[in-house]
């Protein structure tokens, strides 16, 4: 049962993710906001999804030759070491506290979206953004 | 010289959100790599690399930490999978700026709901 219930967040959060929304999020959002997981739990979760749905995506993008190699050198180390951080800071916060931290950071996302949303409707030749 | 410094620091900045969020780290590796002169297909494709190799090892100290269950995450991989397939077939044919709107209101509305529960 739990399998069938699953299966249209994740279909969505994926067809999201695709569309370059940041799909993962929205896994994210319905794990915590309708299920009541805990964060932590709901974030594992959704960092395991997003793994086999970004590989999809990654053997098309490297075939097409639009992975830049040298900037994901530059970028991941760092990135290992944010990431240890991050971890370590969400799990020494009170759970109420990091949900609480997650929704300021999605109503920043969202403002976000929204504004090139309205930019997308007043410019409505250039559906995302003029490729150059 | 300091332009890389600079991207080698904001690594650090989109990994520690995906470690705090375990998401959210793509949200702002594109508008980055975007500002770093990077065209707009390569910065997607770029910035999943990225994520994905962030991901992986925060998954694993996740786990190794017992903070989720690798049982706990199968249900969602087939609706998973099949979504990304969709969602890049779709990519060319449907109305990107409604999705775009709906998909801001929903992220909108979460906010507010986790916000107060």
């Amino acid at each position: 049962m739990q399998w069938v219930l699953a299966l249209p967040p994740a279909f969505f959060s994926a067809v999201l993710g695709a569309l370059g929304m940041g799909g993962g999020g929205v896994l994210l959002i319905y794990l915590t906001v309708f299920l009541n997981m805990q964060q932590m739990q709901a974030q594992g979760i959704n960092l395991a999804f997003f793994l086999p749905v970004a590989a999809v995506s990654l053997i098309l993008h490297i075939k097409n030759k639009l992975v830049d190699f040298r900037l994901c050198a530059l970028l991941i180390p760092g990135g290992l070491v944010g990431a240890y951080l991050g971890f370590r800071l969400a799990g020494s916060l009170p759970e109420g506290l990091l949900r609480r931290l997650f929704a300021v950071f999605l109503l920043l996302i969202g403002c976000k979206e929204l504004w090139s949303a309205i930019l997308a409707f007043r410019h409505p030749e250039g559906e995302e953004k003029p490729q150059k | 010289m300091l332009k890389k410094l600079l991207i080698c620091l904001s690594g650090i900045g989109i990994g520690f959100l995906n470690g705090l969020f375990g998401s959210g780290g793509g949200m702002v590796a594109v508008p980055l790599l975007k500002a770093a002169k990077v065209e707009d297909r390569k910065a997607h494709a770029t910035s999943i690399c990225i994520i994905a190799s962030l991901s992986l090892f925060t998954l694993g100290v996740y786990l190794y930490e017992g903070r989720v269950q690798l049982r706990d995450t199968l249900p969602y991989l087939p609706g998973g999978l099949i979504g990304a397939l969709t969602g890049a077939w779709l990519l060319t044919r449907l109305p990107v700026k409604w999705i775009r709107l709906l998909f801001s209101l929903i992220i909108l509305y979460a906010a507010v709901r986790l916000f107060f529960q």
